[in-house]
């Protein structure tokens, strides 16, 4: 401004001035700041992973112990800190890091390339998949098979049924669940297990159709008023609706057996076809087979179903619901199909379980397993099926091992924490699907973006 | 007659706890169009801390003044731990999100996640079984419905009164300050509240310290005068039945949700004679499915822009 | 109303038709009273200065918004007159009445084959039994739509680009792409709105030759909402120009660029943006600088 030298020195100096001016006080500096956050951080996981509270008796006792123990919130603040220096001066320790993960990248990309080829790769891959899961089980203690069955196999089932639901229609559905219980007490009632007689005793692989027919009853009436409104609302009903389940099956004592639950045991399937006779009875390994045999059929079935016009259909309805009804879907249509689907799946489930552990009452059906099912879900790859698949094996059989570190009630807050972690840094999941994957790639640079449980907006005028 | 105003002071009681509560939700979805999922842990958090803190330091049976001082106290701190557990919430499960444009399921599982975490974290920290409350006064009989037996008890009037005052505040927040023109604005067209050179970021924050300031209160009010006692699962279903008013006013619309919460409560409080005190939860659902059948806009519209 | 009907350069019998359509969103007034007779056969121009509600009527006769006064009627192939009051976006879609808009609406994370294939698809009948199952009505009915697809897109110019995905076209595609797919539910009557929005000059006379080859080879009436006058002179049988949610004018376009209440209505606008050119022909082929 000053004028005499047109040099970009003098262009540029008063430039500078002003930055300085601008500048905050040196802790309001971003990088400062984010130290801040960083040692919080670090404070919330000593506060996360301290000791049991004692209740009322001692009501401070786990954040007296952990606020006391130096030593501990030290590790842990230092934990904090450490994340901050790599964040902040960890540019060349990134630099090797990006030629590894390049150099897997590239190591994987033929088998990829291979695994992409066709269906016989594919259906390679399946078969060894599902040897795989026929023969380990054979290779475990009995304690690990009854864990394969009771909380892996059945798991399996229902992610691959809320997969339909909250990857491919993109449907928000926390009351799951509740279809299960359905499936479940389906099965004790038409065995004759609860206090109200069945017209018929049936096997329970009799009562596999009725079960599943059922909960597609049941999605459909739950769906047709819900589905119609704005996505989210879907959520807070589905809630709901498990909601009035567990309070039926707890208070009709008369028809469900209230909190006590079945009054007799439901009896094994059984299978006395064509001089076939074979019956499941305690054994986990022949449930396990069962499951396996479900979840096989399963995902050749809905894998077919989301290549076909039906999977476009939901991904269309999922991405922008006005420009699929413009096309000329009948969006509603498209929803209820999916919502009853995942219905009828998870109503499956609940008639292996049933089967398999014989009583069953309310509480078997928490909410809680809702959260769950979800949670794997979406870890492994909402919409990829072998990422649902791999993301429960892999939550459902981890806290086994980490039994005897971590105290089994806390495996669910940091599932909580966990969810909360990946759809800040990994929505798309373990193993993403392609269209999800896709998805989210572009709605970060701004394209697309309009999700089923969005309020899809009209169009502007 | 005098147990239909028997249950009619019951449900006015509960009905002004789900308002204030219920207010949370609204304004959340008014500016970010989102179901806070995570609201009933702000609830949580309130009664918890409220809780702490008439354990810890109130003296253990004030009496005159004391009692109302340290019910006031109670009631703040309630409100100060909700508002801040928001602001976390806030800033931790919604602000990257919205930086990234997440699609919106991402934004409700990201909430339910937070949910999830929060009161399990809570059971952890504080024992997963109910705790008592301290009792600041004997909550005796204030005054009879005139010309009946109908008593109507301290706690009773303290939950109605409170609530009374938080609304009229927040009307007043909303309606006249240069927060709620923000508020407004932003929920009427954030992209052009942007541009005008409204602070989203901002607006969006103190949005959920509000519900915040209020769900904690709604907590306390909640374990000290309605229930006498704290649970780290008590958000839930009083969670969904706030969210039920809600939507039963108009989500979105704070009036609305005020009302909705009021005619909440009195319902589910005349489901007792009428169907029986156990399905006194079923009753909320119902109520749910039935407005989004018939009415999704709720009682009195849903924009919190126009009808505030 | 037959009587109106008389015969057009362009027309056959009438195919769309409105009368006294009124929309209003609480005290303001987004259309009012508009009559709009469309004919087999042509393509009709609706003009107007932005707000002028242009895509308030797109959205009134494809079903997103029901008006609160007035009739909206289409006249399918065999003469048989429809209501489309209150009817779904897609059952409107159904009838025969076929949509583009104004700001992309793409299914962005699938590729333009999908895209249009979804359309082409949308009334087949194979359930999701048959598709689990790969019966052959269903394999049939997916090799049906994908040859489907493929041909509209190659009729779009985007043969070359089947297999990319809709978000990574460029603009001019990323719009043909969306005509492509409001052509595969086989429409009798295509709503372009604002097809050359965004585009070049080279890319607009592209899209004005694409929308008369799909009016002449395919038969397809064409409702056009356009802001560049070139392309809507050089395309456009008739125009209809809408100023406040009113009808102003309506005739032939060189008619119609002569009409006074035009040339106020668009100097008008033209004047507040200060950037006021005298002639008329430049102030009315004002391209969307507000978009």
């Amino acid at each position: 401004m000053s004028g005499g030298t047109a040099s970009e020195e003098s262009f540029r100096r008063p430039k500078v001035d002003v930055a300085r001016l601008r500048r905050d006080a040196w802790y309001r500096r971003p990088r400062w700041r984010r130290l801040l956050g960083f040692v919080v951080a670090g404070l919330a996981l000593a506060v996360v992973t301290g000791p049991q509270g004692a209740g009322s008796t001692a009501l401070m006792s786990s954040l007296k112990a952990t606020f006391t123990s130096v030593p501990r919130l030290g590790v842990c603040v230092g934990i904090g800190v450490l994340l901050w220096a790599v964040r902040e001066f960890g540019a060349p320790l990134r630099a090797p890091a990006r030629t590894a993960q390049d150099g897997v990248a590239r190591g994987v990309a033929p088998l990829r390339r291979f695994y992409a080829a066709g269906v016989w790769p594919k259906l390679a891959v399946g078969a060894l998949v599902l040897l795989a899961g026929a023969v380990i089980p054979n290779l475990l203690s009995p304690t690990w098979q009854v864990v394969f069955v009771e909380q892996m196999g059945v798991y399996l089932l229902l992610a691959v049924g809320l997969n339909v639901v909250i990857g491919w229609a993109g449907l928000l559905d926390l009351g799951f669940v509740a279809f299960y219980a359905v499936g479940a007490y389906s099965v004790a009632f038409w065995t004759g297990s609860l206090p109200v007689q069945p017209p018929v005793v049936l096997n329970p692989f009799v009562v596999i159709p009725i079960a599943v027919l059922t909960c597609l009853a049941a999605g459909l009436l739950l769906g047709t008023p819900t589905l119609r409104l704005r996505g989210d609302y879907l959520a807070i009903v589905t809630l709901g609706f498990h909601e009035i389940v567990y309070l039926v099956a707890k208070n009709a004592d008369g028809f469900t057996g209230g909190s006590r639950g079945t009054t007799k045991m439901i009896p094994h399937p059984s299978i006395h076809l064509f001089g076939l006779d074979y019956n499941w009875m305690f054994d986990p390994l022949p449930y396990w087979y069962l499951i396996l045999a479900f979840t096989a059929i399963l995902v050749v079935l809905f894998s077919r179903l989301e290549n076909s016009r039906i999977g476009r259909a939901w991904t269309a309805v999922r991405e922008d619901e006005v420009a699929a009804q413009a096309s000329g879907l009948n969006t509603v249509r498209y929803k209820l199909m999916a919502f009853a689907i995942g219905a009828s799946t998870s109503g499956l489930a609940g008639v292996v379980y049933a089967s398999k552990v014989g009583f069953i009452n309310p509480d078997n059906f928490p909410l809680l397993a809702s959260i769950l099912v979800l949670s794997y879900v979406i870890f492994g790859g909402m919409g990829s099926i072998a990422g649902v698949l791999v993301g429960t094996a892999l939550l459902t059989l981890l806290p086994q091992w980490l039994k005897s570190y971590v105290p089994a009630e806390d495996r669910y807050m940091y599932l909580g924490g966990l969810l909360v972690a990946m759809m800040i840094f990994r929505p798309q999941g373990v193993i993403p699907s392609r269209r999800r994957q896709r998805e989210i790639k572009l709605a970060e640079s701004g394209v697309g973006g309009a999700d089923a449980t969005g309020a899809a907006g009209g169009t502007t005028s | 007659m005098s147990s239909f105003l028997d249950y009619l002071t019951l449900g006015i009681v509960l009905g002004s706890m789900y308002a204030i509560f219920a207010i949370g939700y609204t304004l959340v979805y008014g500016v970010l169009q989102l179901i806070n999922f995570a609201h009933s842990e702000v609830f949580m958090t309130g009664g918890f801390v409220g809780m702490i803190v008439l354990t810890e330091f109130a003296p253990s049976r004030p009496h005159g003044f004391p009692s109302v001082l340290w019910m006031v106290i109670g009631c703040l701190s309630g409100m100060v731990g909700g508002a801040a557990i928001a602001w976390c919430l806030e800033r931790v499960a919604y602000r990257p999100l919205r930086k990234a444009h997440a699609p919106r399921l991402v934004f409700l599982l990201s909430a339910v996640g937070a949910s999830f975490f929060l009161y399990n974290l809570c059971g952890k920290l504080f024992g997963r079984t109910p705790i008592q409350v301290p009792s600041l006064y004997t909550n005796s009989v204030l005054f009879h419905w005139p010309g009946t037996s109908v008593e109507v008890r301290v706690n009773q009037v303290v939950v109605v009164g409170a609530a009374v005052v938080m609304m009229i505040a927040l009307d007043r927040v909303v309606n006249r300050t240069k927060l709620g023109s923000g508020i407004r604005a932003v929920a009427q067209d954030a992209e052009t509240a942007g541009l005008m050179g409204v602070d989203i970021d901002r607006v969006v924050s103190r949005t959920f310290v509000i519900g915040g300031l209020l769900g904690g209160a709604a907590g306390f009010l909640y374990g000290y005068a309605v229930s006498g006692q704290v649970v780290f699962t008590m958000g839930f279903v009083p969670g969904i039945k706030a969210f039920a008013a809600a939507v039963l006013g108009g989500i979105g619309n704070v009036r609305g949700a005020m009302l909705g919460g009021l005619l909440l409560g009195v319902i589910e409080s005349f489901t007792v004679p009428l169907l029986g005190s156990e399905w006194i939860d079923v009753a909320a659902f119902v109520i749910l499915v039935l407005v989004l059948m018939f009415r999704p806009t709720g009682l009195l519209g849903e924009r919190l822009g126009r009808s505030a | 109303m037959t009587a109106t009907a008389t015969m057009d350069a362009s027309g056959g019998g009438e195919v769309l038709r409105t009368r006294g359509v009124t929309l209003r969103f609480g005290g303001l007034v987004s259309l009012q009273d508009i009559d709009l007779t469309m004919r087999r056969g042509e393509i009709l121009a609706v003009i107007g200065p932005n707000g002028a509600g242009k895509t308030s009527l797109f959205n009134v006769l494809t079903g997103v918004y029901t008006p609160q006064e007035g009739e909206l009627t289409f006249i399918r192939a065999d003469g048989a007159p429809v209501s489309l009051l209150g009817r779904k976006p897609y059952r409107v879609n159904r009838l025969g009445l076929a949509r583009t808009f104004q700001n992309i609406r793409l299914f962005a994370a699938l590729t333009a084959l999908e895209n249009v294939q979804i359309a082409a698809e949308r009334a087949q009948r194979s359930g999701p039994i048959a598709n689990m199952l790969g019966m052959p009505w269903a394999r049939r009915d997916q090799k049906a739509s994908a040859g489907r697809a493929a041909e509209l897109l190659e009729f779009a110019g985007l043969g070359a680009r089947v297999n990319e995905l809709a978000g990574n076209l460029n603009y001019g595609d990323q719009r043909r792409l969306e005509m492509a797919r409001a052509l595969a539910s086989d429409p009798e009557v295509l709503l372009l709105d604002e097809p050359a929005a965004g585009t070049n000059r080279v890319e607009k006379e592209q899209m004005a030759a694409l929308i008369r080859r799909i009016n002449e080879e395919l038969a397809i009436s064409v409702l056009l909402i356009e802001h560049d006058m070139r392309l809507v002179m050089s395309v456009a049988h008739r125009v209809m120009v809408l100023n406040f949610g009113r009808v102003i004018a309506e005739g032939r376009p060189e008619q119609v660029q002569r009409d006074p209440a035009v040339v106020e209505a668009y100097l008008g606008a033209a004047e507040e943006d200060a950037e006021n050119t005298r002639e008329t022909g430049d102030a009315v082929g004002r391209e969307d600088a507000d978009e």
